[in-house]
């Protein structure tokens, strides 16, 4: 399934918090290079750097040092709006807590990174209504979150991530905050998208997910200690 | 592209769903537009209302009465007795630059006679500059005196209020015929009802003015009672005061600058003081303005800062999902005008409301009606805008400048 076209380029990334009077290194010299079609799991102990690897992945931080490519262009050193259009076109979010906007539907919340993508409201409508019936959801469009269980939040958010047909969807611990049943829906769903194509870079502790990947990459105090195709 | 309609249809929700807060806000600059127009226009009103019974006596006049001179003056002895005719006051009145209006006024007490009725009343001769200079309006249907009563000598007279109602009763004045002194004068108006707090010889509501050139035919009086005199502007009375003074005195042969040889009661003095008076109360109720506007600012400024607080992760995960800070701004900015608008226009409306309201309590004699200026409401409006903009802006865009994972996690 590998190596048809090189999504994430990542040489050498550093990432330093500064903290006032500590330095954290969180990241001591990554090397990760993901390609279309895969879906790896990045797995590893607490406080390893996994989520700081997942913001600079998807452009919410930027490294301290060192050279990324996201989709063939140079993150390094680009304005914010630039970063933010980045997220907005390459880059579909799944987070463990969702955060979904609490106020709105949830057509209205898959509409979200399409309106800051500047489609026109009629696609808009359109392409979201899409995506949620794509995970199962057609029939909860008017709902707002608080209406929603946490498996069905999920999957509103992962139709999100969907709606700008990005390069890559990025989820951090998604089924995290999801009892089993739940989460073993988000799962499914995961592995029915990496079939349909698309690539997926997914930060959890859960084995059973990671089991699902094709490949899994594993962090160790900042450093990548182990790379290679999941067991299953 | 971002449509207009995208950023109206997120306000709207925004606003929606935050009632209380939206609820605050309009509150905060409600309160202070009310507080401000309704303090101003109180003011307004009251200032109206001083002006109007001030004026009663005359709108910015000086009287002048004849005395004896104080001063020697070229060989002449002092304690004169200055005596002034009409000729003195047509010459003066061409000598003097800036007088706007000058009218002479003879005055004394007559016997008016109508049907059974006779009473005693104090008559002057004036002439038709009179009228204006001393505010003595027609009611409807009738007129002051006019230049060809003057030329004609006519025997026509203008009636103050009561007196027409001591002798009319409720019938109509103007058209009837009263015996002055035995000579038949014509009612050609009568005064309307005026709020008159000072004169110099009984209210104008008791008196009756016919022609000063029929005053003279009648009673054969040659030298006038007092004179009443305007200036230009209300600025330059004091100038026109000494020129007019001098300019007597170089006919009638007095010391330009004796002041009891023509003694003078400027009504513009009292104009003076009111304006200072008004000036003070402005000044006080100005203070408590900027004060109210401080206090409703720092109300507003503090609700636009929670707002922030509160919206920082939402700008976050907005950020994460692609919007730039321009978009976090421009929601943020047009909320507040929208927010500040609708504050405005209530403030405004219950101002109104208000003053509509408060001439039906009946403090307007004391207090005057408060005159709402839109344009106060308005400038109270975006200033508290203005110090909401400020504090919704720079909080918002601290926020959106933040990365969006650090804001997600606030
Ligand atoms: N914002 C931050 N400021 C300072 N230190 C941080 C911050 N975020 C993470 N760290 C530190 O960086 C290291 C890696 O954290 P993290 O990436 O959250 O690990 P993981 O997600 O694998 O638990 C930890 O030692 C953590 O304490
Ligand atoms: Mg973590």
């Amino acid at each position: 399934m590998n190596t048809n076209g090189t999504i994430i380029r990542m040489s050498d990334i550093r990432k330093v918090y500064d903290t006032g009077k500590v330095k954290v290194e969180a990241l001591k010299g990554i090397d990760l290079e993901i390609h279309k079609g895969e879906m790896v799991a990045i797995v590893g102990p607490s406080g390893s750097g996994k989520s700081t690897l997942m913001n600079l992945v998807g452009c919410l931080d930027t490294p301290t040092s060192g050279e990324y490519e996201l989709g063939g262009q140079a993150v390094s050193g680009v304005s914010r709006d630039t970063l933010a259009e980045i997220r907005n076109r390459r880059v579909g979010f799944v987070f463990q807590n969702f955060n979904l906007l609490p106020h709105i539907s949830a057509q209205e919340n898959v509409e979200m990174p399409l309106l800051f993508g500047g489609v026109r409201p009629a696609e808009r409508r359109e392409r979201a209504k899409a995506m949620l019936e794509r995970v199962g959801l057609g029939d909860r469009v008017d709902h707002k979150p608080t209406e929603l269980s946490g498996g069905q939040m999920q999957r509103v958010a992962i139709a999100r991530a969907l709606a700008m047909n990005p390069d890559i969807v990025l989820a951090v611990e998604p089924t995290g905050n999801l009892d089993s049943t739940a989460g073993s829906d988000i799962m499914s769903i995961f592995t029915d998208l990496w079939k349909q194509g698309s690539t997926m870079v997914i930060i959890t502790h859960d084995p059973a997910l990671a089991r699902r990947a094709s490949r899994v990459v594993e962090i160790r105090d900042g450093r990548i200690t182990a790379d290679h195709p999941s067991e299953a | 592209m971002i449509t207009l309609k995208d950023v109206f249809k997120q306000l709207i929700r925004d606003v929606r769903n935050e009632k209380l807060r939206t609820f605050l806000t309009v509150f905060g600059i409600v309160w202070g537009t009310v507080a401000i127009s309704l303090m101003l226009a109180f003011g307004t009103g009251l200032h109206r209302q001083i002006i109007k019974s001030t004026a009663g006596l005359g709108d910015r006049i000086v009287i002048v009465w004849p005395g004896l001179t104080s001063i020697p003056f070229e060989g002449l002895g002092k304690g004169r007795r200055i005596r002034i005719t009409e000729d003195d006051i047509v010459s003066v009145r061409s000598d003097v630059a800036g007088l706007k209006a000058i009218s002479s006024e003879y005055s004394t007490n007559m016997k008016v006679d109508y049907g059974t009725k006779t009473m005693s009343v104090d008559v002057s001769g004036v002439s038709p500059e009179f009228g204006s200079m001393r505010n003595l309006i027609p009611q409807s249907g009738g007129r002051f005196i006019n230049p060809i009563d003057m030329d004609k000598q006519r025997r026509v007279a203008f009636l103050g209020e009561k007196l027409t109602r001591d002798i009319f009763g409720e019938s109509q004045a103007v058209g009837k015929t009263v015996l002055i002194n035995q000579s038949p004068f014509l009612v050609i108006g009568t005064l309307v009802k005026k709020d008159q707090d000072s004169s110099y010889s009984g209210p104008d509501a008791g008196k009756m003015w016919i022609p000063s050139t029929t005053y003279r035919a009648l009673t054969g009086e040659k030298y006038v009672n007092n004179f009443v005199f305007q200036a230009d502007a209300a600025t330059n009375t004091k100038r026109i005061i000494e020129r007019t003074r001098a300019a007597f005195g170089k006919r009638l042969r007095f010391d330009a600058k004796d002041k009891e040889a023509l003694s003078m009661w400027d009504t513009t003095e009292q104009f003076v003081f009111l304006d200072i008076f008004m000036l003070a109360f402005n000044s006080f109720l100005g203070i408590i303005g900027v004060l109210t506007l401080v206090v409703g600012g720092i109300g507003v400024s503090n609700i636009m800062n929670v707002v922030v607080e509160e919206r920082t992760r939402e700008i976050g995960i907005k950020m994460a999902l692609g919007a730039k800070q321009r978009w976090i701004l421009t929601q943020f900015l047009l909320e507040t005008l929208l927010v500040t608008f609708l504050g405005g226009v209530i403030g405004f409306g219950i101002s109104i409301a208000v003053c509509a309201v408060f001439p039906k309590l009946g403090f307007t004699e004391y207090v005057g009606d408060p005159v709402v200026s839109p344009l106060v409401s308005v400038l109270t409006a975006v200033a508290l805008g203005i110090v909401g903009l400020i504090a919704g802006y720079f909080p918002a865009r601290d926020a959106a400048r933040l990365d969006p994972v650090v804001a997600m996690k606030l």
